[in-house]
């Protein structure tokens, strides 16, 4: 057995595969972050921390003759998200309902999924998390209130990148709304999506919750590091005769590596 | 150039297939240059030549293994393959025949990966670019 004490559970084989298959299908769908920076793991959960190659010298000295230097490590954060399904649910999938009920199960991974990417984009001080957007260095550029002058808006904040010494390919991310309007425009009759990702950025278009107007970066990799300790996992807390309660979970951290790779675009 | 030996029109084929085309057609002159290297080596009466062909050999070697490696990166069954069967030190005829039994039970990657580490198997979502 595991950290995730899943053979503790109450839960029959084929529930626990429609719960797995049912986060796994929301997290694919809804994690932004890991479709553009680099991935690193997954490691375990012996993965405390990750390697930044600095040293922070000790102000306090023990011997004049001696310098002394502490090694500075960035900590992976552990996320949990409880799951609470009623056992008779699961039971019915053993007897082959096609229709469970997994909403607890769709929702935690929502959850999850935007943590994950507020943690990418936003960053988490508190986790020494800095983020792409706070730690972009280059003036803010405007998200255009009209979704068909996007290209041109596009085109300047990859100028920006280019004469920061930034390549491509460049993947454009925008909040929900902006991108659902991008997705509903069209220019005679060609959507504006395809003449973006296709012609515009040479990138992915990358729609994210978890994050406030957009983000134009390139991913040409070396630039940003998620590292992964637990990749995303289902496992056990508790239960009683009525209720399972599981947790989505994982380990994780990201660093910035070249903060000018990213221009903010704000409305 | 890498877009020679394309079996079906550019127009059709995405970015993705486009740069996997790139990288297999790498591994195999790799791999040639190889096998050309060690026959060379093998036949010249010179030594100081022969010297320089297995060290022009065994760059061959490095390059054909950063290539591969970026294959694995991202190519999903390159990566269950190659986690399978490299580095194992089991008899690799019982390892597929040991992998088989356990794809009938559990034949799905995401089963497969889960059994690794307990995980759902999402890792990088990251496709070629």
């Amino acid at each position: 057995m595991d950290l995730l004490k899943r053979e503790l559970a109450p839960i029959l084989p084929p529930a626990f595969a429609a719960i797995d298959g049912e986060a796994a299908r929301v997290l694919k769908l809804n994690l932004a972050g890991r479709r553009i920076v680099d991935f690193r793991g997954p490691h375990g959960w012996e993965l405390a921390a990750v390697n930044t190659g600095r040293m922070a010298k000790l102000s306090e000295e023990l011997d004049p003759a001696v310098h002394v230097g502490v090694r500075q490590a960035q900590p992976l954060v552990e996320l949990r998200v409880p799951i609470r399904l009623p056992i008779a649910e699961l039971d019915s999938i053993a007897r082959g309902a096609p229709d469970p009920d997994l909403r607890p199960v769709v929702a935690a991974a929502e959850k999850l999924a935007h943590v994950e990417d507020s943690a990418i984009f936003n960053g988490l001080p508190a986790a020494g998390i800095e983020g792409i957007i706070p730690a972009s260095p280059h003036h803010v550029h405007k998200l255009p209130p009209d979704v068909t002058h996007l290209p041109r808006a596009i085109l300047t904040a990859r100028e920006t990148l280019r004469q920061a010494g930034v390549s491509g390919p460049y993947a454009l991310v925008l909040d929900a709304a902006y991108t659902a309007q991008v997705l509903a425009a069209a220019e005679d009759g060609y959507p504006l999506a395809k003449r973006l990702t296709d012609q515009v950025l040479d990138g992915p278009l990358i729609r994210a919750e978890a994050i406030e107007g957009g983000v134009l970066l390139s991913v040409r990799g070396g630039d940003y590091e998620l590292t992964v300790g637990q990749d995303l996992s289902i496992g056990y807390a508790a239960h009683d005769p009525h209720v399972v309660e599981l947790y989505l979970t994982e380990s994780f951290t990201f660093r910035v590596l070249e903060a000018v790779a990213a221009v903010r675009m704000a409305r | 150039m890498s877009h020679e030996g394309l079996h079906e029109p550019a127009e059709l084929l995405g970015e993705g297939t486009r740069n996997l085309h790139r990288a297999l057609v790498s591994l195999i002159e790799e791999l040639e240059a190889i096998d050309w290297y060690q026959q060379r080596a093998d036949a010249c009466s010179d030594p100081a030549l022969k010297a320089v062909l297995l060290h022009n050999r065994n760059e061959e070697v490095e390059h054909g293994t950063m290539t591969l490696e970026w294959l694995r990166r991202n190519d999903a069954t390159f990566d269950k393959f190659l986690r399978r069967y490299l580095f194992k030190d089991a008899d690799i005829i019982a390892i597929e025949e040991a992998a088989d039994e356990e794809e009938a039970v559990e034949p799905s990657v995401e089963k497969q990966d889960q059994k690794n580490d307990g995980s759902l198997g999402i890792r990088s979502l990251r496709g070629p670019v």
